[in-house]
C-alpha cells in the first residue's frame, strides 16, 4: 500500500494556506454566513440606519434624524412599551410556570411522559397557529366570556382582544401556553443534572422540600436560569407572528410591537431609514442584555 | 419522609407509614398537575371539535361543548375551498408550497450544518473558532435588522420571491444552532477514532462519510425535528422573501382568518388551524424524547 | 538502513506553549521501545507526531530510511493500536481489518489474505462477522492489533493499549504482545505509564519527563543505574527509601540527615566522587533483614513502626537510627509493630544524586 509512494515522501513543510485545505473548503458557508450576512448584513443595516434611504436604500446621511423621528413617533413609544410590559411579566411567568411545572414532574411521579407531553406540544405550533386559537378562544361572541355568561354570570366580562386595556393580557395567555414548555423541558434538565446525594443529604438533615428547592437547588441551578433567561428575552424581542395572528397590532395600536413597526416600516410604508433606525434599536436592545450575559459565561470559562 | 427506625429496644416502627395514592401530598400535586394540563389542553380540544361542527350550531351552542351532529365540511373547504383574496382553492396550495420549501431546506440546512460542525469538531485550523463565534453571535441578532440586507442579497442572486431564495433564508438562519449542536456531538466522538482512520489512509471526506455520519444518526434526527418544526412554522420570511403564489401555509392560514371580507367561518378557520398544525404535531408525537433531547440541548447549549 | 526510525531535534509547539524541544531518538531494527512516563510527559505526544498525526514544528523524522517528516500517517508504513481500542463501531470485525486495505485500493484476494494471516496469529477468527460492541474488552484490543498487523508494516506504534483493560487480561495481553514480537521481529514503540509492562517488554526504555527523555538504557541498566533522582524514584515499586545527607568523599561516608551513617564502599562513582550534601537511594527490595542480614556489608537494627502484609511478602516500616526506611520481609515471617529487626544492605546497589542536580554521582 504505502510502499510504492514512499520514494516520493514530500520533504519539505506544506505550503500554509493548502494545508487541511478541504476543511477550508467546507467551512466556506459558515465563513459566508457568519461574515457576509450576519456582520455584514447589520453593519449594512446600521449605517443605513442614518441616511434619508425611502423607496430605496441610498447614502444620503442625515444624522440622527431617523432616531428622532422614531422616538417621537407615538406607534413606537406604544411598541417599546408593550414590550416593556409583556417582556417583563412574560419572563416572570415563564421562569416561575416553568420551573414549577418542572419541580412537580421531577416529584417521581407517574404518567411524566404524559403530563411533559401535554405541557410541550403547543411548542411544536407555531404562533400564527397559537395566535388563531387563541383568538377564536377569547371571542367575546362565542368563546370563554360567553360560556361563563351563559353559565349564569351575565355581566361577566372578559374581551382582552377588544379591549386596548387588556389586549396585552390575551398575548401573555397564547405566549405563555406556546413558550413555556419550553422553560420547563429546560428547568427539568437542569433538575435531573442535580446530584441524587443532594436530595438524600438534605432528607437525612430533615430540611423540608420546599425549603430545599429554596435554599439547595434553586442556587445550584443558577447557569440553567441564566440560559433559560436568555433564551425567554430573546424570543420575546422577536414578538412578530403571534401578535399579526392575534391582533394585527389592534385594537388600534394599542398591541403594536417593535418586530411590527419594522416590519410595516420597511415593506408596506416604504419608509426605509426608520426601519432601520428602529431594526438597529433592537439590536441595542438585544446587546443590552446579552453582554453582561456573554461576560458571565466569559468569566466563569476563564476560572 | 417515613423513617422506620430499627434502633435496638424499638419494637415497634417510629414515624408514619407510607403514604397511600391519596395522601393530601399526591392529590394537591396530581391536582395542580391535572389543572396545568387543561389550561394546555383546552386549545387543541376546542380546535377539534369546533371544526367538527357547523356553523349553525357555532352560533347556537358555546365553544367547549362537542359537535351534536359531526361535520368534515370545514376540512374539506379548509382544504380545498377557502379563499385568500382572489384565488379560492383552499390551503392545498400553502400546504403544497410548504413541501417543497421543506424538503430542500431540510436537506441542505441539515448538511451544511454537519459538514461545519464536522470540519469545527475534527478538522480545526487558525481562525476557525472565530468563525464558529460570529456565526454563534448571529443567533441573537434579531431577523429584523437582517431582513433588508437579505433582501439585496437575494436579489443580487436572481433568488428574490422564488421558492430557492427562502431555501436559501431558511438554511442561513438555521446555520448558528445546527451547527452547534453538530459540533457538539461530534466533538463527544472519541479521537482515536479520527486517528486511527487517518493511519488506514481514510481523508477529511472518507473519515465524515464513513466514519461519523454512520456513528451520528441521533443527531441528524435531533437536528432535522428543530428544522421540520421551525420551517414549517415560519411565517416572517415566508411573508417577507416569497410572492403570494408561494406563500408557505402559514402565511396562507394567516391571510384566510383574519381577511376581513366575507362572513367568518370559524369552523372552516379551526380546520385550517389544525391543518396546519398538524405536521408540526406529528413530528411532535412521533420524535417523543428525541424532540426533547433536541431542544434540550440546543437550548441549554445555546 | 541501520535504524528503523530516527528523530533528529524535533520540536513541537502550540503557540507559545512548547510541548517538545530538541527530542533525538533513534531505534533499531527489531526493536522494542518503550516510552515510560507519568501522564502529561509527552510520550504519547511523541507517538502521534512519530505517526503523523500532529504536524511538528521543526525537525525531521525518518522511518525506514525514508524522510517522512511531512507525509501523511497512512504512508510511513506504520500501524497504530490505541488505548480506547478505536474500532469502528458500524462495521464488523473484518470491515475494521479491510478498511486500511480498501482505502489504499488493495485487491481483494490480497486483503482477504492477510485478514486470513492475521486472524489466525492472534486468534480472532471466529469473530471476524461480529461488531465490536459484541466483543469483550480483550478480543477488542486483539482485532485492534489485528489492524495494525494486516497493514503489513516494519513499525508498529501502540499508545497504552492496555490501560483499558483489567488487571488479569492486562498480564495476558503483555505476554501475547511480547510474543508477537518474537515473531514478527519488527519495530515496536510502546508507550505506557506502567513500569511494569515497561520493564518485561521493553528491550529500552525512554523515561519521560516535561518533554524530554531522562534516559534511554535496557531496562535493567533504568533499574541499577538510573541517571537522576527523578528516574530513580518512577522505577521500582515500592518507591525507593531517599535519604538526604552528607557525602565525605574522603572516607566514603555517607551521613543521614536524620542520623544514619555508614560507608559507601564498593559504590561505583560515575566520575571522581566530591564531598557535599546529596540524596541518596536505597531500593526497598534492596534490604535484607532477618537472618539474611548478616551477610551484608552494612548492618544495623531497625524499630517496626507499620506492616503491610501481602501475603508473598511483608513490607515493613521502620526507623534505622532516626532515619525512616522501607523494606520488605519474607511473608511467612512473623514481625509486629515495636519490634527489633535486624537489617543490611550492600552500598554496591546504593544511587547517590547530587543534592541540587539530582544527578548520579
Amino acid at each position: 500500500m504505502s510502499r510504492a509512494r514512499r520514494g516520493t515522501a514530500p520533504v519539505r513543510p506544506p505550503i500554509r494556506l493548502f494545508r487541511n485545505l478541504s476543511s477550508k473548503i467546507a467551512a466556506i458557508p459558515m465563513v459566508l454566513v457568519g461574515l457576509g450576512v450576519f456582520v455584514g448584513g447589520t453593519i449594512w443595516t446600521v449605517v443605513y440606519s442614518f441616511t434619508d434611504s425611502r423607496l430605496l436604500p441610498r447614502l444620503q446621511f442625515v444624522g440622527f434624524e431617523q432616531y428622532e423621528r422614531l422616538w417621537s413617533t407615538r406607534r413606537w413609544l406604544v411598541s417599546i412599551e408593550n414590550l416593556a410590559i409583556y417582556g417583563i411579566v412574560s419572563l416572570v411567568f415563564t421562569m416561575c410556570l416553568g420551573f414549577l411545572l418542572a419541580a412537580l414532574l421531577d416529584r417521581k411521579i407517574r404518567f411524566e411522559d404524559t403530563f411533559r407531553t401535554i405541557f410541550l406540544y403547543p411548542f411544536a405550533l407555531s404562533f400564527i397557529v397559537t395566535g388563531l386559537v387563541w383568538q377564536w378562544l377569547l371571542n367575546p361572541d362565542f368563546g370563554i366570556q360567553s360560556v361563563v355568561r351563559s353559565m349564569g354570570f351575565p355581566n361577566f366580562n372578559f374581551d382582552p382582544l377588544y379591549n386596548s386595556d387588556l389586549v396585552l393580557i390575551g398575548l401573555l395567555i397564547a405566549g405563555l401556553w406556546q413558550g413555556t414548555g419550553l422553560i420547563m423541558v429546560i428547568m427539568l434538565a437542569g433538575l435531573r443534572s442535580i446530584d441524587e446525594d443532594i436530595w438524600k443529604a438534605t432528607r437525612v438533615d430533615g430540611i423540608p422540600i420546599w425549603k430545599t428547592y429554596i435554599i439547595v437547588i434553586i442556587p445550584m441551578m443558577k447557569p440553567v436560569f441564566v440560559t433559560a433567561l436568555v433564551l425567554v428575552t430573546s424570543g420575546i424581542v422577536k414578538l412578530y407572528d403571534l401578535v399579526v395572528a392575534m391582533t394585527s397590532g389592534g385594537p388600534g395600536i394599542s398591541s403594536e410591537v417593535p418586530a411590527k413597526y419594522v416590519y410595516d416600516t420597511l415593506f408596506t410604508r416604504q419608509n426605509l431609514g426608520q426601519g432601520f433606525a428602529a431594526s438597529t434599536m433592537m439590536l441595542v436592545t438585544v446587546a443590552i442584555i446579552l453582554i453582561p450575559w456573554a461576560y458571565m459565561q466569559f468569566r466563569e470559562k476563564r476560572q | 419522609m417515613t423513617a422506620a427506625a430499627n434502633l435496638p429496644g424499638a419494637v415497634t416502627p417510629r414515624g408514619t407509614k407510607p403514604k397511600t395514592v391519596f395522601a393530601p401530598r399526591n392529590i394537591m400535586l396530581y391536582g395542580t398537575l391535572l389543572i396545568f394540563s387543561m389550561y394546555y389542553l383546552l386549545p387543541l380540544y376546542v380546535m377539534i371539535v369546533t371544526s367538527l361542527k357547523d356553523m349553525a350550531e357555532i352560533r347556537m351552542g358555546n365553544v367547549f361543548s362537542p359537535p351534536v351532529e359531526i361535520t368534515f365540511a370545514p376540512w374539506v373547504k379548509a382544504w380545498a375551498e377557502a379563499c385568500t383574496g382572489i384565488n379560492c382553492d383552499g390551503l392545498s396550495r400553502g400546504f403544497w408550497n410548504s413541501v417543497r420549501i421543506l424538503i430542500p431546506s431540510l436537506i441542505i440546512s441539515v448538511s451544511i450544518a454537519a459538514l461545519t460542525g464536522y470540519v469545527l469538531a475534527c478538522w480545526r485550523f487558525k481562525g476557525s473558532e472565530i468563525f464558529f463565534g460570529i456565526l454563534l453571535l448571529g443567533a441573537f441578532i434579531p431577523y429584523q435588522v437582517l431582513l433588508y440586507p437579505l433582501v439585496i442579497i437575494l436579489r443580487e442572486l436572481g433568488l428574490f420571491g422564488s421558492l430557492w431564495g427562502l431555501v436559501l433564508v431558511h438554511t442561513i438562519f438555521a446555520m448558528p444552532i445546527n451547527v452547534l449542536l453538530f459540533r457538539n456531538y461530534f466533538v463527544a466522538l472519541p479521537e482515536e477514532l479520527f486517528k486511527a482512520a487517518r493511519v488506514d489512509g481514510a481523508g477529511f471526506w472518507g473519515i465524515f462519510f464513513r466514519i461519523v455520519i454512520p456513528m451520528s444518526l441521533p443527531i441528524f434526527v435531533v437536528s432535522g425535528i428543530i428544522q421540520v418544526t421551525g420551517i414549517w412554522n415560519d411565517f416572517l420570511f415566508g411573508v417577507v422573501y416569497t410572492r403570494p403564489e408561494n406563500y408557505p401555509m402559514t402565511v396562507q392560514l394567516n391571510n384566510i382568518v383574519n381577511s376581513v371580507q366575507g362572513v367568518q367561518e370559524y369552523n372552516v378557520n379551526m380546520a385550517a388551524t389544525l391543518l396546519t398544525g398538524l405536521v408540526p404535531l406529528v413530528v411532535y408525537f412521533f420524535s417523543g424524547r428525541l424532540f426533547v433531547r433536541g431542544i434540550a440541548a440546543g437550548a441549554v447549549k445555546g | 538502513m541501520t535504524h528503523s526510525i530516527e528523530i533528529k531535534e524535533l520540536k513541537l509547539a502550540f503557540g507559545a506553549v512548547t510541548v517538545l524541544e530538541d527530542l533525538n531518538l533513534q531505534v533499531g531494527q527489531g526493536e522494542f521501545l518503550v516510552l515510560l512516563g507519568s501522564s502529561g510527559c509527552g510520550k504519547s505526544t511523541l507517538l502521534n507526531c512519530i505517526a503523523g498525526l500532529l504536524d511538528i514544528t521543526d525537525g525531521e523524522i525518518h522511518i525506514q530510511g525514508h524522510n517522512v517528516t511531512w507525509e501523511e500517517p497512512s504512508k510511513r508504513g506504520i500501524g497504530m493500536v490505541f488505548q480506547s481500542y478505536a474500532l469502528y463501531p458500524q462495521m464488523t470485525v473484518e470491515g475494521n481489518l479491510a478498511f486500511g486495505l480498501k482505502n489504499a485500493r488493495m485487491p481483494r484476494p490480497e486483503i482477504a489474505k492477510r485478514i486470513k494471516r492475521a486472524s489466525e496469529i492472534l486468534q480472532i477468527e471466529p469473530l471476524l462477522k461480529r461488531k465490536p460492541a459484541a466483543l469483550s474488552g480483550g478480543q477488542r484490543q486483539r482485532v485492534a492489533i489485528g489492524r495494525a498487523l494486516v497493514r503489513d508494516v516494519d513499525v508498529f506504534l501502540f499508545d497504552e493499549p492496555l490501560s483499558n483493560l483489567d488487571a488479569k487480561l492486562r498480564a495476558d495481553l503483555r505476554v501475547e504482545i511480547k510474543r508477537l514480537h518474537q515473531t514478527l521481529q519488527n519495530t515496536m514503540i510502546y508507550v505506557t505509564h506502567d513500569q511494569v509492562e515497561a520493564m518485561t517488554l521493553a528491550d529500552r526504555i525512554a523515561i519521560m519527563k516535561g518533554g524530554q527523555i531522562m534516559q534511554l538504557a535496557p531496562p535493567a541498566e533504568i533499574y541499577n543505574r538510573p541517571v537522576n533522582k527523578y528516574v530513580a524514584g518512577f522505577i521500582g515499586s515500592p518507591a525507593m527509601n531517599v535519604m538526604e545527607g552528607q557525602l565525605d568523599a574522603g572516607n566514603s561516608e555517607f551521613a543521614s540527615a536524620r542520623g544514619l551513617s555508614f560507608t559507601v564502599k564498593g559504590y561505583e562513582f560515575d566520575g571522581a566522587p566530591t564531598s557535599g550534601p546529596v540524596w541518596l537511594g536505597l531500593r526497598p527490595e534492596h534490604v535484607q533483614s532477618g537472618k539474611w542480614a548478616a551477610g551484608q556489608p552494612i548492618q544495623r537494627e531497625a524499630l517496626v513502626d507499620m506492616v503491610e502484609p501481602m501475603g508473598s511478602d511483608t513490607q515493613v516500616w521502620a526507623r534505622v537510627d532516626g532515619q525512616e526506611i522501607r523494606f520488605r520481609m519474607d511473608g511467612q515471617e512473623k514481625v509486629d509493630i515495636g519490634d527489633r529487626v535486624p537489617i543490611g544492605f550492600d552500598p554496591a546497589r546504593l544511587s547517590l544524586f547530587d543534592k541540587s542536580t539530582e544527578i548520579r554521582l
